[in-house]
């Protein structure tokens, strides 16, 4: 029984200038686990800087990680190669958030389908390669004869990321990295594409990572959660608890800013500290914005248990049973 | 009042500012018209739009992406360029119709009256320039330039109004964050105390946080100048904790306006409706609920309403006459068969 | 702002034809618009020309001598007994073809190399790279002036100066297009097509290449403008083929017989004005493509 996705203490470092004296560390000591047998989607959510980016191009295979393994399917990414390179490549797909970029100016957008049936061999002819692509376009909402055979600009945003989704329908990976992919599209047009990469997962047994900084879209579709700050975990569990009732300071902040279409529910109870520019300090990385900064958060506070899915990396649950980083995802999935 | 300029804690209900917006209007739409005139055909993409703003009110333009929103800025400010033109209507603000103006007091009226923060403003600071300078610019090229110190010390409580260190005059823009270059646009908004600040989308790039951060920004510098705020954008959550009127447009025209609490509890005109119960909430975890069909291109728009092909309540007068805006109720206007009075 | 509406065009609407397109794009683009029309000219006349006149008659003892235009001899004749007329047109077809080859061989070498470079970067960058900053500010002339000038006279021919302006001609476009390939690598649909399945070389030619088309015409054009150029000096300078009747080599003849002291003014004017036309065009085509590949200069109607 082998696991779909393990991240073994990975970390990403981008080193700058002479004899590497100025670094960024993107990711610190992130380990998780999807199981093969349990598609779920689990939300990654932090603003820019985060290191979720970083993360979603990890999992795909563009960038290497400092340290740590990137395991899929009980094999190494970074050591796959010929046709289980290929394999890893079929079985691993994303949906990125710019509608338009994904798309080759230069051709149509079938070209966005015709070539992964053509280059995994998906289609034994034309007629089945067409068969499939106006399947996958019904699927999203799209009438194949009104967006085949046209250019990216000439079709709106809300098209050009349906269609992009129904790339991913189209290849059935078996993990779907989905960074932001309604960010960039109309409110009225998010609801569909949600639906359609929720039905991914239910019928089909895609598993999703859900990238994304918005945790409104994060609640209502993600099963569990990992709030990202600067490349640290800060808070985790089963996306209910976490977003309905927030333990960790910083998350807290995140869903007290959530402007609610609603006018009894306003935002900004908690008090805003600026976010200081460069500050690559030691311990936590929210310390500096923190509120409820300790003389301890200078050290790097490790994941405590808080329920029975539910831990944050905050001192202030210094009494609380300790998790490993490695075990992160026994507890999401438990 | 120093209080104000520190202070990021939750503004106080909208009922209480309302009053100071008594005074009489600030700004005046009536009946403006763009046309877009491409390579494919024309397209309308502002249809007999009109509305009113009051001094201290705050206004969101909501609409999805098509819907003439950005247009409606621009050509208010009179920057509409070829192949797009302005083809009829007023902008009265400050007691001038703003389209009445020749092309030199229009562009001093541009920052002084009337203020425009464009989409991606942020990213749009000059790389080369030092922060300080570009505001001094602004200043004058806009108004009459007095001595270097006047103009600086504007400059100087600009950037103390929303709340940057006065150090940021001397910095480039790439050594601030986004949230901090916003800012920077804001206080290049208000350098000349306009009564009618228009920001598009001025937090679409930014976190969560850092959008509180700049939206409560503009909430106290409205507060500061007394200006009138119109606020752009497709985030209706983003309406719903800042404004005090909401205008949805569609394809090219104003369908409704109600005040926010209006709009969000009892929304008349049925796209704001399916708008309003498309938006996710914290109650209904896994309910979504989109409006089926597209928008419409401004190329070809359907006949009489243009909504009524994904209209669940059109009836028949819907497909062969266009409705016109009506006032329903006190200070509420829908443009809908729906509720047009019985001829 | 048009970029949103004409984003949503409606499938029953009719789209312009391609070639109204184009002729459209070409009113638009002014510079583009007057180079190609005065290009289209000058082939006429050397089609013309062709048909017209005994191509043999471009050379000397061909035709009386010294004699000013006039109906048979419509650009008149030379020192040398050349009937100017043929002349021009058989130098026109030459200089074309110095501009074409020398031109394509450039590009050519800068696709490549540019390609390489940018695309697998390590050590062939490093060295195309280096390579290329070290040539660039080399005085081209004075090495061009001196190659030519230490060759045989009888091994100076219509090709080798095509080689000799090539040979310092190709760091160019290689760094144009090394710069643009890096751009592209970085575009979200190259790693779409990463995800897809899609191999390198697959990518450099059929994902990429087509997107950089504009820039390899506009360095085309460059590159032939500046062959075209080169040739003409080295011939001005009485350094080309001198039996062949190239523009500049006409004008070196004409100024050696001090042609303007002589009243013989029609000889050398008329290569003048063609060399004017041909190098005018070249330059308003390039700055008319220049405008094309880069969108953010595109004026709009």
């Amino acid at each position: 029984m082998v696991n779909l996705l393990e991240l073994r203490n990975i970390s990403k470092v981008y080193s700058r200038g002479l004899f590497n004296a100025q670094s960024k560390t993107a990711l610190h000591d992130i380990s998780l686990t999807l199981n093969e047998n349990d598609p779920t989607i689990l939300a990654i959510a932090g603003e820019s800087g985060s290191g979720k980016t970083t993360l979603a191009m990890l999992l795909l295979g563009f960038v290497q990680p400092t340290t740590g393994q990137i395991v899929y399917r009980g094999r190494d990414i970074s050591r796959l190669k010929g046709t289980e390179r290929t394999i890893f490549r079929r079985e691993v797909q994303a949906v990125f958030q710019d509608p338009f970029a994904v798309f080759n100016p230069f051709y149509t957008v079938d070209h966005l389908l015709t070539v992964p049936i053509q280059r995994f061999k998906l289609a034994k002819s034309k007629a089945e390669a067409r068969g499939k692509m106006d399947e996958a376009l019904t699927a999203v909402g799209l009438r194949p004869e009104d967006v085949l055979g046209r250019f990216p600009h000439q079709l709106s945003g809300g098209q050009r990321q349906r269609i992009n989704v129904a790339r991913a329908l189209l290849l059935k990976p078996r993990l779907l990295i989905a960074d932001e992919p309604v960010s960039m599209v109309d409110a009225s047009l998010r609801a569909n594409i949600l639906e359609t990469l929720r039905n991914l997962q239910r019928d089909h047994g895609v598993s999703i990572i859900y990238i994304t900084h918005d945790l409104t879209t994060a609640y209502h579709i993600a099963k569990s959660i990992i709030v990202l700050y600067r490349g640290s975990v800060m808070e985790a569990g089963d996306v209910d608890t976490v977003i309905k009732n927030p333990q960790h300071p910083y998350t807290g902040l995140l869903v007290d800013s959530i402007p609610w279409p609603d006018l009894d529910r306003r935002w900004g109870e908690r008090p805003i500290k600026a976010r200081e520019t460069d500050a690559s300090l030691e311990g936590c990385a929210f310390r500096s914005r923190c509120p409820e900064a300790m003389e301890i958060c200078k050290t790097q506070p490790p994941l405590f248990r808080i329920g029975l899915r539910h831990a944050s990396a905050c001192y202030l649950h210094a009494e609380q049973p300790r998790v490993a980083p490695e075990c992160l995802s026994e507890l999401l999935s438990a | 009042m120093l209080s104000m300029l520190t202070d990021h804690q939750a503004s106080p209900p909208t009922t209480i500012r309302l009053k100071s917006g008594d005074a009489a209007p600030v700004l005046q739409v009536r009946n403006l018209e763009v046309t877009y005139y491409t390579d494919a055909g024309r397209a309308k993409a502002l249809d007999d739009v009109s509305f009113t703003l009051r001094s201290g009110e705050k206004l969101g333009i909501v609409g999805e992406s098509g819907s003439g929103k950005s247009t409606m800025a621009l050509a208010m400010m009179r920057m509409i360029k070829p192949p797009g033109r302005i083809e009829g209507g007023q902008v009265i603000a400050g007691g001038v119709d703003l389209m009445s103006l020749d092309s030199e007091s229009m562009r001093k009226a541009r920052l002084s009256t009337i203020a425009y923060i464009p989409q991606g403003a942020m990213n749009s600071l000059n790389p080369v320039m030092r922060v300080g300078a570009q505001l001094v610019d602004a200043i004058k090229s806009h108004a009459q330039t007095d001595s270097k110190s006047v103009i600086e010390g504007r400059c100087m409580s600009a950037l103390k109004s929303v709340d940057l260190d006065p150090s940021v005059f001397r910095m480039y823009a790439h050594e601030l964050s986004g949230g901090m270059k916003q800012r920077v646009c804001i206080a290049i908004g208000i350098l000349l105390s306009p009564q009618v600040i228009i920001a598009d989308e001025p937090t679409s790039a930014l976190d969560v946080v850092t959008q509180r951060q700049v939206m409560e920004t503009i909430d106290s510098i409205q507060r500061q100048i007394n200006a009138a705020v119109i606020l752009i954008g497709h985030d209706m959550g983003l309406m719903a904790q800042f404004v005090d009127k909401v205008a949805v447009m569609y394809a090219g025209r104003i369908v409704e306006i109600s005040s926010a609490r209006e709009m969000f509890n009892d929304p008349k005109h049925p796209y704001s409706r399916a708008l309003i119960s498309s938006l996710p909430n914290l109650d209904n975890k896994g309910v979504f609920q989109s409006i089926p069909g597209l928008a419409p291109s401004l190329l070809r728009l359907p006949s009489g309403c243009a909504f009524h092909p994904r209209c669940a309540r059109a009836i028949e007068i819907c497909s062969t006459r266009r409705p016109n805006p009506e006032a329903i109720s006190s200070g509420r206007i829908a443009t809908c068969h729906l509720f047009a009075r019985q001829l | 702002m048009s970029v949103a509406l004409i984003a949503s065009v409606a499938p029953e609407l009719r789209q312009p034809g391609g070639l109204e397109l184009v002729l459209r794009y070409l009113r638009r683009n002014k510079s583009l618009g007057i180079g190609v029309a005065i290009l289209l000219i000058l082939i006429a006349f050397t089609a013309i020309g062709f048909l017209a006149v005994d191509p043999k008659h471009a050379y000397p003892l061909s035709a009386p001598t010294k004699r000013p235009p006039s109906w048979t001899y419509p650009l008149g004749t030379d020192f040398f007994g050349r009937d100017l007329f043929a002349a021009m047109a058989v130098g026109m077809w030459q200089t074309a073809a110095i501009g074409v080859i020398a031109g394509g061989l450039g590009t050519f070498i800068g696709v490549v190399l540019g390609f390489v470079s940018a695309y697998f970067g390590g050590w062939f960058e490093f060295n195309i790279r280096g390579i290329c900053q070290i040539l660039t500010p080399i005085p081209v002339l004075l090495i061009q002036v001196v190659v030519a000038g230490s060759l045989d006279k009888r091994d100076v021919t219509i090709f080798t100066m095509a080689l000799i302006v090539v040979m310092l001609a190709w760091m160019g476009p290689t760094l144009v297009i090394r710069a643009q390939v890096l751009t592209m690598k970085e575009r979200q649909f190259v790693s779409v097509a990463k995800l897809s399945g899609v191999g390198d070389l697959e990518m450099i030619f059929k994902e990429i290449l087509p997107n950089l088309l504009p820039f390899i015409a506009a360095a085309f054009v460059a590159q032939v403008f500046a062959a075209v150029f080169a040739s003409f000096y080295l011939a001005v300078l009485g350094l080309g083929p001198l039996r062949e009747p190239l523009l500049g080599n006409i004008i070196w003849s004409a100024q050696s017989q001090g042609a303007f002291f002589n009243g013989w003014w029609w000889w050398p004017i008329e290569p003048a004005v063609a060399m004017i036309l041909i190098l005018g065009s070249l330059a308003l085509i390039n700055m008319g493509l220049d405008e094309l590949a880069n969108p953010r200069m595109r004026r709009s109607e």
